[in-house]
């Protein structure tokens, strides 16, 4: 019903498309790093010495939550080799990645709230003094209850763990009502209700975090910090902040990151802590967390509890959902009002939902912060979804794939929420994996212990809007060409191994008719590059592509205008091709690129340009609007095959197949890895990975090391069939969306649907490990409910609903009650 | 307090060295400290992750867990010694091209543990390709381009003139 009611959206202009001829976008192009990295060539954070350079440790908490009541730090300082001491109170200022959650210290003044929570830093001749020296401070503490999971925080709203929120121990409350979904369900003709569990995990990158900080003395007074961090620019801001220095002051430089995966977006403790030693003590200062500091720095998934009710009709069509989301959110903010908005956002992105009610509701509790891991908030509910949509063919006695595909959402469409629709390849992305995998002989007709699964995704590419509200672009590029036919294009994006150093050396290439190893690439230095807001939320290809499109065709029409006098042809028919500048009509009549430029150089100067980008304004104004905005939407369709043994409950996955619409793919090579680094991660976040801690000894984490903290090796991987699907938007370089995140999202529930095909339970939780089959098996022999899975949602005190009329009941994307701010929330805000 | 420093010496990408360190520390923190080859990582330093692998006569060993006075005498290859005569050794040409370098931080010590499987077997396996390097983990690739890159260059290094199939640079069309 929904879908003829949607307002059509007017598609912008194609960008970055000249003669239609793509040249060097969308080749397998080796990565501009890629000789530096199998070099080891490659300068990691930790590669990094310096003259006179100290180490830093920290001391961390061994208490879940307690009030510091004394700390004594003269026997630490008094040891040889150590050069300086800090505490919370010599870095009192708070900070936060989000403006909404300034709650952390770089140090703990009054209180811990998790184990591993910074309490003191150290700096030393070495790391084995510095280690030595920790021993020596002396800190006093007084237990508090420890606030142990997201249940545990609603029912003691005290001893409250940060004074802020929205009472007790909850820090965020979210309630929006999209339509009148009692009306939607009433015109079902069939209702479910399902519960399930997201356990959470981490990023575990192969790199430990690691930061070097230098301090030029006065009168220069600057600060240059290298660290392994996904964003620069909000670390430089952190900085600004809490060390109470200028901006222009600071320099933070991003080595390549050793593996981010989200892991490395916020501002860290150790960050601020070793910059702050280095203005002590004059000298550089280094840390490297331990694999172990590691596990705490965290960020990591949200363990989430969703329910999710839906109504459909006979042939599969939604008519309303309503999905509730609780998150465990550890003892920190972190990004996590924006993780628990993202639990809610993109249920309408796939598929057709006319009404759309969400409550999502974050915990404070006594554990190491979550924050965003690749996919950021959304692959819980879309496990959930998934899950829940193959119970609900399975009850309509519909081939899900086929539910899937009858109700698609349409392209350039409005959502219930407000959300853009651009370009839509999920249809195409289900067919290739349905044909593909042999769909249509395999489900439901395999032998015992096999099964196959299918579920779908959607991902942003990039959020609309900035993580602090300001009007200025999200991507800057500065760009030069030289005299030699070179070029070298600045940009502050950060390489965190997707590769999107090489997508600027690819579009630059493209537009001047270069190759992408002419193009030389400066990224993520705050002095010597425009701000891009970081690699987080995908966004990278998207928005530093379009401000590179925009530099090099500045600079294209610059060397144009000049080369098309020299030629004596109008400015229309030069081309830019193979290192040459020629009449389009006749090949043959050009120069060489370097002497264009020469000649433009000669002309005019200089030949430098910028570009930047900032994506449009969203169509959604209600409060909450700004968390599911993208200027372009990705999709994926994955297929698991799956082994169980019911004896043990060991699940095997011998293969997937994955769909992926990635608008246009800008470098082949890197979309196969990001493709195929997602089906990985899902993976193991299906099967083995979780954030465990002893319940019943003080929160304290089961497995912070890489033995125990299980992730696949090569001897569980599984096998991927990948299809690259490119469905090109307006909105992207070229039309290309993201494929670093969404790739993931699929691949825990097509696994989940997969083990209920094979041996007929529902494991309705992740990590699906053998334990749980094995007792889901077990109750389906003894005729219980054959499941595993959560049982109960816990009440919440939600707020009044935000109401939002949906495009198709004309509204304007404004709330009409309950959308105001409210008391408490203002009263926060700094 | 710091151990009066020892002297040792061996053989490191094909040439003696002598170099001087407190004796308590690992092959990993020699190379990367004390002779500044920092192409050798680490990810955990407790041997669980295979990151710091390095050859020591040809076998792949875990560098943090080997002290530095236990190479005296021996032979050890780090990533710095791969490359020769200007040219990438086929196995890191081979990952570049197909990316199974990504972020390149575990990168190092996988082509170490391939070209100690490929001085075994000159035609692995691809189940062989996975166990050789089960104890290395690789959070961005999935394994399946390192896998491709180790055939590939296995087969270049047998005198093939072999290319990479078209669904591994493109997906299946």
């Amino acid at each position: 019903m929904a879908s003829g009611k949607k307002a059509a959206v007017t598609q912008p202009a194609a960008v970055g498309r000249s003669d239609g001829q793509l040249r060097v976008v969308g080749k397998a192009i080796r990565k501009v790093d890629a000789t530096a990295k199998v070099t080891g060539a490659t300068r990691f954070a930790d590669d990094l010495f310096l003259p006179r350079m100290l180490y830093a440790k920290l001391l961390r908490s061994p208490h879940p939550h307690a009030r510091i009541t004394g700390i004594e730090t003269s026997k630490a300082q008094a040891l040889p080799g150590v050069k300086a001491v800090l505490t919370g109170r010599d870095l009192p200022i708070p900070f936060g990645i989000l403006p909404v959650s300034q709650d952390e210290h770089a140090l703990a003044i009054d209180k811990v709230r998790f184990v591993g929570d910074p309490v003191a830093g150290i700096a030393a001749a070495s790391e084995e003094i510095a280690t030595a020296a920790l021993d020596l401070i002396d800190v006093r503490y007084e237990s508090l209850r420890p606030i142990t999971d997201a249940e545990d925080a609603i029912t003691h709203p005290e001893p409250r763990i940060h004074d802020y929120g929205d009472g007790g121990n909850l820090h965020k409350l979210v309630n929006l009502e999209f339509g009148d979904v009692a009306e939607g369900f009433a015109e079902a003709d069939l209702v479910r209700e399902d519960l399930l569990f997201f356990e959470g995990s981490t990023h575990l990158p192969m790199e430990q975090h690691a930061a070097v900080a230098d301090w030029s003395p006065l009168p220069d007074g600057k600060l240059t910090l290298w660290s392994s961090t996904q964003t620069p620019h909000y670390v430089h801001r952190a900085l600004a902040k809490v060390l109470e220095l200028a901006p222009a002051k600071i320099r933070v430089v991003a080595t390549p990151n050793g593996g981010g995966f989200g892991g490395k977006s916020d501002p860290f403790s150790h960050e601020i802590v070793v910059a702050k030693l280095a203005m002590l003590t004059g000298r550089p200062v280094k840390i490297t967390l331990t694999r172990e500091e590691v596990f705490y720095c965290h960020r990591g998934r949200h363990p989430t509890l969703m329910w999710v009710k839906t109504g459909v009709k006979r042939d599969g069509a939604i008519t309303a959902m309503h999905f509730k989301s609780l998150l465990d959110g550890g003892g920190y903010g972190s990004y996590g009002v924006a993780s628990t908005y993202y639990t809610g956002a993109l249920q309408t992105v796939t598929y057709d939902v006319p009404r759309y009610k969400f409550q999502g509701a974050r915990a404070f509790t006594n554990k190491p912060p979550c924050g965003p891991k690749r996919g950021h908030g959304t692959p819980q509910p879309r496990f959930a979804l998934e899950v829940h949509l193959d119970k609900i063919a399975e009850q309509l006695e519909m081939d899900p794939a086929e539910l899937r595909l009858k109700h698609l959402v349409p392209p350039n469409s409005l959502t219930a929420n407000w959300l853009k629709i651009g370009s839509m390849g999920l249809g195409e992305c289900i067919r290739r994996v349905i044909d593909g995998s042999g769909w249509r002989q395999k489900f439901r007709k395999l032998p015992p212990g096999q099964g196959i699964g299918l579920a779908c995704s959607s991902y942003i590419t990039g959020a609309g809007l900035p993580i602090y509200w300001n009007p200025l672009p999200h991507s800057g590029v500065q760009l030069k060409c030289d005299r030699g036919g070179g070029v070298t294009v600045f940009c502050g994006s950060t390489e965190i191994g997707q590769g999107s150093d090489s997508i600027l050396a690819v579009l630059v290439a493209e537009i001047l008719g270069l190759d992408p190893f002419d193009v030389a690439v400066v990224t993520g230095d705050t002095d010597l590059t425009p701000v891009d807001l970081g690699s987080y939320s995908s966004r990278v290809t998207l928005m530093t592509g379009n401000a590179c499109i925009q530099a090099a065709e500045r600079a294209r029409d610059a060397i144009a205008s000049h080369a098309a006098r020299q030629l004596e042809v109008p400015v229309a028919r030069v081309a830019f091709a193979d290192r040459r500048v020629f009449d389009l009509e006749d090949p043959t009549h050009g120069l060489a690129f370097a002497d264009a430029v020469q000649l433009a150089e000669a002309a005019q100067g200089t030949i430098g340009t910028v570009g930047s980008y900032t994506p449009a304004p969203s169509p959604g104004r209600y409060r909450g609007a700004g968390v599911g905005p993208s200027p372009a939407y990705s999709y994926s369709a994955c297929v698991a095959l799956v082994d169980v043994d019911p004896a043990s409950g060991i699940v095997r996955v011998p293969r997937v197949w994955i769909a992926h619409d990635v608008g246009r793919s800008i470098n082949a090579t890197t979309v196969m890895g990001q493709i195929e680094g997602s089906v990985y991660m899902g993976l193991g976040e299906a099967l083995m990975e979780e954030m465990a801690y002893r319940g019943n000894r003080n929160v304290v984490h089961k497995i912070p090391s890489l033995l125990e903290y299980k992730s696949p090796t090569t001897l569980e991987m599984c096998d991927v069939v990948t299809y690259v699907v490119q469905d090109p938007d307006p909105n992207g370089p070229f039309g290309a969306k993201e494929c670093g995140q969404g790739p993931l999202l699929p691949v825990p529930p097509a696994v989940a649907n997969a083990v209920y095909d094979a041996v007929g339970v529902r494991v309705d939780e992740v990590p699906i490990t053998p334990e749980k089959v094995f007792k889901a098996l077990r109750r389906k022999e003894k005729g219980e409910p054959a499941r595993y899975g959560p049982a109960t949602f816990p009440e919440i005190a939600w707020p009044e609903p935000t109401r939002v009329p949906t495009p198709w009941e004309g509204g304007d994307g404004r709330a009409v009650e309950g959308g105001g701010r409210r008391a408490t929330e203002a009263a926060r805000r700094p | 307090m710091p151990d009066a420093k020892v002297k040792l010496a061996f053989e490191l990408n094909s040439e003696p060295v002598e170099v001087a360190f407190a004796p308590h520390k690992t092959l990993l923190e020699v190379l990367r400290e004390d002779l500044g080859l920092t192409g050798t990582k680490h990810g955990c330093e407790l041997g669980e992750c295979g990151t710091c692998t390095v050859l020591v006569d040809g076998k792949p060993v875990l560098s943090c867990l080997v002290l530095g006075l236990a190479c005296a005498g021996h032979r050890v290859k780090t990533v710095e010694g791969m490359a020769g005569g200007g040219s990438l050794h086929p196995l890191q040409d081979a990952f570049a091209e197909l990316g199974a370098a990504q972020c390149g931080y575990c990168t190092p010590a996988f082509l170490l543990a391939a070209e100690a499987l490929l001085g075994e077997t000159a035609r692995p396996t691809r189940d062989e390709i996975k166990q050789a390097l089960s104890g290395n983990l690789c959070r961005c690739t999935g394994y399946l381009k390192i896998y491709e890159a180790v055939e590939l260059a296995a087969a270049r290094l047998r005198g093939e003139d072999a290319k990479p199939a078209p669904e591994s640079l493109y997906g299946v069309r």
